[in-house]
This record gives C-alpha cells, sequence and structure tokens, in this order.
C-alpha cells in the first residue's frame, strides 16, 4: 500500500477479534478475582491453582487486544473512532504506533495491559512465595484489572467503529509527535501499575495476617521495579518540556505533572522502608500503609489526568461518567484496603528494636520526609479545587507556592542521607558514624563557597545546591570505600560488594547531580530577548550568536520557518543552530522547536520568533548552565534502582523453588 | 508554494513569551518585571505565568506590570493593583489570608505531626531495646541459677 493512501476496509477481523479478547480477559479476571481467594480460604490447592494460569491467559488475551488496537492505527483503519480522532494516514509511522496510547482508550488500555502484564510475572516468577500468599496477590491483582476492564468496556472502549469511515484522520496532536513523549505514558504506567503489585502484596499479607521479612524482600522488587519506571517517566516528560515547549523550563509543578511525582514520592519512600522490614522486621504496619497509599496516589493521578477535574473543572463535567467511573474504583480499593488495615494492622507485631541513633532511625526519618512532601504537593495539588467548593475562593496554586513549600524537605533530605546511609544498623554513635565524613563536609563547603564567590549576586540558591550535590556525591563515595574495609586489595573488594551496594550509592549520587543541576539551572539561566538583523552578531553571556538566515521549508507532515544561526564564543565557531517554528496543518496547531546546544557545563538555547516590521526576527537566548545533570542524575537514580534490582539475593527470592534442589554454590 | 506562504502568514501569531518591544530600557526594572511576571497567572492558560505564555492577554498584563513599575510602583503596590482588577486567581503563590493557612501549614502541620508520631515510635523502639541494662529480679536470678546448675 503506498504511503498516504488510506487503508482499504478489510481489517474487520483483527479489530473485533481484540474487542474479543478484550472481554475474555475480563471474565478470565472475574474468575482468577474470585476462585483463588476462596481457595486460599478454605485452603483448597486446586482451587488456588486456578491463578497461575488465569493470569497468564489475561495477559495472552489483553495483550492481543491491545495488539489488535495497534494494529488498526499501524495501517490506519479508519473505521475505528480513536483512530480517526487520533492518527493520520500521514504521520510517520513511529507517532502512528504510539498514537494507540495518545489517547484515553488507548491509554487505559495500555494501563490495564501492564496490570495484567505484573500479574503474570508475579505467577510466572512467584513460585517462592508461600501458595496463599501467592494466591491471595493474585487475586487482588486481578480485581484491579476487573474495574479498569469494566471502566474500558463500559465507558471507554477502544474498538468502537464509525458506521461510515471517513477518508482520513484528524492526526495526533502535534506536540506529542515526539520521540520522547512517545515512550513517556508507557514508562509512567509501568511505574504507576508496577505499584498495584505492592499493592497486592500488602493487601495479601492483611488478609493473611502476617509480614515477615520475607514479604519485605518480595514486596521490594516490584516496588523498586515500578519506581525505576517512574524515575524513567518523569525524567522523559520533564526532558521533553525543556525542548519542545519553547522556553527551557523543565518543571512546572502542573497537576499532571504532580499526579506521576506523588507516588514517585511515596514509592523511594517505600523502598527505603521494605529495607527495614527486611533487615529488622520493623515498622510492618507502616510499611503496609505506605504500599496502599502509595498506589492509591497511582489511582489520584489517573483519576486527576483522565478525569480533568483539576487542570479544568469543565473537562470533568463534560465527561462525568468517566470520572466517577475512576473515583468509584479508587473509593473502593483504598476504602477497602484502609479498612482492612485497621482492622488487622495491630497484628503486626514488630521483633526488631533498635536504638535512637541507628539506621532504622534514619530511614524512619527518610519516609518521614519523603511522605510529608508528598503530602505538601498533594495539599498544594488540590487546594484550588477545595478552596473552590469550600471557601468560594478562585485562586491557583502554582510554582513559587511549590518552590517555597516543597524545597525545604528536599533540603532536609539531601543534608541528612549520607550521615543515615553511614549509620551502623541497630545502634550506632553519632559521633562515631559521622566521622569519616568530616573530609566530605570540608569539600562540599568548599565547593559551595566557591560557588558563592564566583556568582553575581548573594542567592544562596546555587551555592546550596551544589554544597548538596557534593555532599551526597562525596558522600556515597566515602561509604563505598568504608564498605571495603581495611587493608590490602580494597579496589578488589569494592569491585565485588554487592550490586545492591553500588546500586544505593549510584543512586544516593544520582539524586545529588539532579539537586545540583536544578539549583544550577534556576540560580544561574541567563536569557536575552531581542530582534535579530540576518548577519549582525550580538552577544549572550560570553558567546557570539550570529542569524546567518531564514527559511521556510517543508516537513513531512508540517511547515517549518528555519532559522540559521552560528554560535562563537572568542571568535571560534562552536555550533550550527537551527531553531524552528513549525506548523501543523492537519491539527492546525503550530510549535517552537528550539535549536539546543548541548554541553555538560551548559546548555544554549535558541528559539526564532515572529518577524518583525524592520525585517528582523525575534530570537530569544539562553544560556542554562548545568541542565544536563538533572537528567544525567535521573538516569543514575533508575541505575541505581536497576543494579540493586539484580542484587543477588532478589534473584535467589525469585527462583528459590526452581532451585531448590540444586546445592548452594 | 504560495499556499505555503500564505499559511505562514496568517500563522504569524505571537509563539514567543516576552517580546522585544516590550522590554524596558532599565536593566533594573526589566528585572523586576521579569520577577514578578513569574508569580502572576495567565488567565487564559493552563497553569502558565504570563513570563511564559504567548496568550495576548499575557501580553497585555506584562505590559501593565512594566507601566506600573515606571510610574514608580513598588513590587507589592503593582502586584495588588493587578489583584484588584483580577482577583487573587492571578497570584500564582496564593497569600497566607482566611483559609489559606491550611494550604501554608499543611507541610509544618504535618512534619509536627508526623515528627512526634515517629519519636514516640522510635523510643518504644529504643525502650523495647534497654531491657538488659535491668537487673535481674531475685526470683528471676534463682531461676536463673537453677537453670545454669542443671
Amino acid at each position: 500500500m503506498e504511503r498516504g493512501q488510506p487503508a482499504p476496509y478489510n481489517h474487520g477481523m483483527t479489530t473485533e477479534l481484540g474487542h474479543f479478547a478484550l472481554i475474555l480477559a475480563f471474565a478470565v479476571a472475574i474468575v482468577q478475582m474470585i476462585v483463588p481467594l476462596i481457595g486460599a480460604h478454605k485452603r483448597w490447592p486446586g482451587w488456588m491453582a486456578v491463578a497461575e494460569p488465569a493470569a497468564g491467559a489475561q495477559f495472552v488475551l489483553t495483550a492481543l487486544s491491545f495488539g489488535a488496537l495497534t494494529w488498526a492505527f499501524v495501517v490506519s483503519d479508519f473505521s475505528l473512532n480513536v483512530v480517526v480522532a487520533n492518527s493520520h494516514s500521514a504521520k510517520p509511522m513511529l507517532y502512528k504506533i504510539s498514537g494507540t496510547w495518545g489517547n484515553h482508550e488507548g491509554s487505559m488500555l495500555l494501563w490495564v495491559l501492564i496490570v495484567t502484564l505484573f500479574g503474570a510475572m508475579a505467577a510466572w516468577y512467584g513460585g517462592g512465595l508461600p501458595p496463599t500468599l501467592r494466591a491471595r496477590v493474585l487475586a487482588v491483582q486481578s480485581a484491579i484489572a476487573v474495574a479498569f476492564f469494566a471502566f474500558i468496556i463500559f465507558t471507554s472502549n477502544p474498538f468502537l467503529r464509525l458506521e461510515v469511515p471517513p477518508f482520513d484522520g484528524q492526526d495526533l496532536n502535534p506536540l506529542l509527535q515526539d520521540p520522547g513523549l512517545a515512550f513517556h505514558p508507557p514508562f509512567l504506567y509501568l511505574g504507576y501499575v508496577g505499584l498495584s503489585m505492592a499493592f497486592s502484596f500488602a493487601v495479601a499479607a492483611l488478609i493473611e495476617g502476617r509480614v515477615d521479612a520475607a514479604w519485605g524482600r518480595w514486596v521490594r522488587p516490584w516496588t523498586l521495579a515500578a519506581w525505576i519506571f517512574l524515575t524513567i517517566g518523569i525524567a522523559l516528560g520533564s526532558w521533553w518540556a525543556y525542548y519542545e515547549l519553547g522556553w527551557g523550563g523543565f518543571w512546572f509543578w502542573d497537576p499532571v505533572e504532580n499526579a506521576s511525582f506523588m507516588p514517585w514520592l511515596l514509592a523511594a519512600a517505600l523502598l527505603h522502608s521494605a529495607i527495614v522490614v527486611e533487615k529488622r522486621e520493623s515498622l510492618k504496619s507502616w510499611t503496609i500503609l505506605l504500599a496502599i497509599l502509595a498506589f492509591g496516589f497511582s489511582l489520584i493521578g489517573t483519576f486527576i489526568v483522565r478525569s480533568g477535574l483539576l487542570t479544568s473543572v469543565h473537562a470533568f463535567a463534560n465527561d462525568p461518567e468517566r470520572g466517577v467511573f475512576i473515583l468509584a474504583i479508587m473509593a473502593f480499593f483504598m476504602g477497602g484496603a484502609l479498612v482492612l488495615f485497621t482492622l488487622r494492622a495491630g497484628a503486626m507485631e514488630a521483633k526488631g528494636v533498635f536504638g535512637l541513633v541507628s539506621r532504622e532511625s534514619a530511614l524512619v526519618v527518610n519516609n518521614l520526609l519523603l511522605a510529608v512532601a508528598c503530602f505538601v504537593v498533594f495539599v498544594g495539588t488540590m487546594w484550588p479545587l477545595l478552596a473552590e467548593m469550600f471557601f468560594d475562593r478562585k485562586l491557583s496554586v502554582g510554582p513559587p507556592f511549590f518552590n517555597a513549600a516543597f524545597t525545604p524537605f528536599m533540603v532536609a533530605l539531601g543534608l541528612i542521607l549520607p550521615v543515615g546511609s553511614v549509620l551502623p544498623w541497630k545502634r550506632a554513635r553519632i559521633s562515631r558514624a559521622m566521622w569519616p565524613l568530616r573530609y566530605v563536609f570540608v569539600l562540599a563547603l568548599a565547593v559551595g563557597g566557591l560557588a558563592f564567590v564566583m556568582q553575581t549576586g548573594r542567592s544562596m540558591l546555587g551555592p546550596m545546591g551544589l554544597f548538596l550535590g557534593a555532599w551526597l556525591v562525596s558522600g556515597t563515595v566515602v561509604e563505598l570505600m568504608q564498605r571495603t574495609g581495611r587493608g590490602d586489595n580494597r579496589l578488589g573488594r569494592l569491585r565485588r560488594l554487592p550490586r545492591a551496594d553500588w546500586g544505593k550509592a549510584v543512586a544516593h549520587g544520582g539524586l545529588g547531580v539532579t539537586m545540583a543541576g536544578i539549583a544550577g539551572l534556576t540560580a544561574w539561566t541567563v536569557d536575552d530577548i531581542r530582534v535579530a538583523q540576518i548577519g549582525q552578531p550580538f552577544d549572550v553571556g560570553s558567546y557570539t550568536l550570529t542569524l546567518t538566515d531564514v527559511q521556510e521549508l517543508r516537513g513531512p507532515n508540517y511547515l517549518s520557518t528555519t532559522g540559521f544561526v552560528t554560535l562563537s564564543k572568542d571568535g571560534s565557531e562552536i555550533a550550527q543552530m537551527t531553531p524552528e517554528k513549525r506548523f501543523y496543518p492537519v491539527a492546525q496547531m503550530p510549535t517552537t522547536e528550539a535549536a539546543i546546544d548541548y554541553n555538560l557545563l551548559r546548555d544554549v538555547y535558541v528559539v526564532i520568533g515572529d518577524q518583525q516590521d524592520n525585517g528582523g526576527w525575534t530570537v530569544r537566548t539562553y544560556i542554562k548552565p548545568m541542565t544536563n545533570w538533572i537528567w544525567i542524575g535521573c538516569a543514575l537514580m533508575a541505575l541505581g534502582g536497576l543494579l540493586s534490582l539484580s542484587d543477588r539475593r532478589f534473584r535467589v527470592a525469585a527462583g528459590a523453588r526452581k532451585f531448590s534442589a540444586v546445592p548452594a554454590e | 508554494m504560495k499556499r505555503f506562504a500564505l499559511i505562514l502568514m496568517l500563522l504569524a501569531s505571537p509563539l514567543a513569551a516576552v517580546q522585544p518591544d516590550e522590554v524596558l530600557e532599565d536593566p533594573v526594572l526589566e528585572a523586576r518585571a521579569r520577577e514578578l511576571s513569574k508569580g502572576l497567572r495567565c488567565l487564559v492558560c493552563r497553569n502558565e505565568s504570563i513570563d511564559e505564555s504567548n496568550a495576548s492577554l499575557a501580553r497585555d498584563l506584562r505590559i501593565l506590570v512594566r507601566d506600573r513599575l515606571l510610574a514608580g510602583d513598588t513590587d507589592a503596590e503593582a502586584v495588588a493593583f493587578i489583584v484588584d482588577r483580577y482577583g487573587e486567581y492571578v497570584l500564582l503563590k496564593p497569600d497566607n489570608s482566611g483559609a489559606n493557612w491550611l494550604l501554608w501549614g499543611a507541610g509544618p502541620l504535618m512534619l509536627l505531626l508526623a515528627g512526634g508520631a515517629g519519636v514516640i515510635y522510635l523510643r518504644g523502639r529504643s525502650k523495647a531495646a534497654a531491657p538488659d541494662d535491668t537487673p535481674l529480679s531475685a526470683e528471676e536470678q534463682a531461676r536463673l541459677d537453677d537453670i545454669l546448675k542443671e
């Protein structure tokens, strides 16, 4: 078939099969929700055993259904309503595929696909779990799937067809036609939904009435995986905003962003408190509560994004059915889990005891700061709605509020982190634990002080950020070296440290890098707005820019006004930059494509605007120091999570039964 | 190609935030104006400040802020002037009047509450950690002796 031609309408079969598979998966999920639960209660092995094949079948069926929808987008089957509303035959293939989840219906199908994927993974790799716990985990996971299958089938069915298919589609929002954003939602969803596994484990443990070290070990990899995906998803979204929205902002404290950030904060808290459960058998009921709340915030996030309640009250009123449905799902799962929690949490007796100064206490403080920070974001996000409902005040809560109210918690977290992570378990002496950190502290002070002296102005933001960055990064280095002990061959021992230790160090270092990047960027950005005449150089900071030409060009599905800018410093050319203004005729939408010269120390960010009456062009230039540190730090955090996830003890736990016949290494 | 040019001309919508013709001559005043603009909401946008927004209403507000500063207003007066006309909805950072103390107090209050609960919990744990310090009672000592004798 030639490109640009609409597909002939003979794809009815795959679409109908996809629809059928979806309904079948719904039916399987209902069975899997009920039978294993009864089986576990009555101790009937046959009934419990239903869960495993059912979880597999559910996943395969949902995958078929999602595949059929993707296929409809690939071949541009305009008999499907969602395809017409979100695709176009001339769109590049990558965005046809990503269009599958670039809309409400498809994204919900992706959501439930991931729920079933995690369920299937727990069934396939959960061999080491006690049979009753496993049956209950899979039943709870399936209950979540049931709710979302029902949501899709009854309110958001992507397989609805049009009687008279139009000749072509209405195109995907051009802002979303971007590689960074194509993969942003799947990662976020993997994160949100990954937390459903922690939730299922928590609820199953409550039903079971038992939480022990082994439970902590099982729940941690799922939380870790969810947190890694959320980290990547959030970083991708923020990077996309940075280069696509045209003025280099990377975080807006938008409700939709907060919706993904709150579960991230709680997942971070949860994966730390699960360590305490695993190693010390303490903090059990708190960890259970966190697992419930973390998934609760994922649901709130879905609700906020899908109902449009917070972005505009009217969007919600336009489609109340969907919003109310998700609200009901949320009320059911949160309410049910919290009732169960109040009934059963008392039975979770703590075993481990520890002194006031200990690793355990440090992790409690970590949880406290993360949970309260999450609460601040939650109140800030909901406040416009609450104020309007209860106090009849129409107000906004924007970035300046969050920067003021949220940042102190993160600064406190950064300050205590290196100390907490060198404290020994059970009982510690603070002075002895902190002694090795004295050089680190001096180094960090020196870095911060140097930044203060070198900057113009007296702002503390940049120096504080660099101080924290240096404190965290060098703190983890000292901690790693400490773990190798004394004597010879410390480098060899460093290499053989457990992956979990490396993961911890890399992730904590990454947090420091991100903090330094955010502070540096926010404090030291230089911007310049002017009308540039073609051929006339102008200076911004220590750089010289020349707009050499402006051309009208044509892209695959857009028109472009492209500026050609030469960037030089001290007389030598550094880069040729091409900022663009694009127009997508099908969607009738303009976008800005900034030109960015990336560098580890700074980005030069150029945006072209309109032509002015005198023939010049509006050109906006930003020198943004340390920007890439933000995302490098996020990448390090994700990498640290992966290292920790690959630690031997999780692999052993996962495969315990499978390899039980094999003698120990 | 003609149609292409036409579309681009129709498209000459303001794609950028602060325009060069808005910028004040005095760099100090301009810096103040930029700072104030970052705290004022574009009324027709989704969660954008007037400093970032491309909307024409945002441009009007930016010019208004600059006019007030040129007229000699302090930062607070300029903001009050705008809030008087557009309501507190324009403030991206709400004040702490009335019920807003709940918003501003949420973090500190929760920290106190959670911190208190945390301290109680930690003390409980560390008390439980300490029983080995208390000497055995006579009865316990006798039982221990019995056990050791066997």
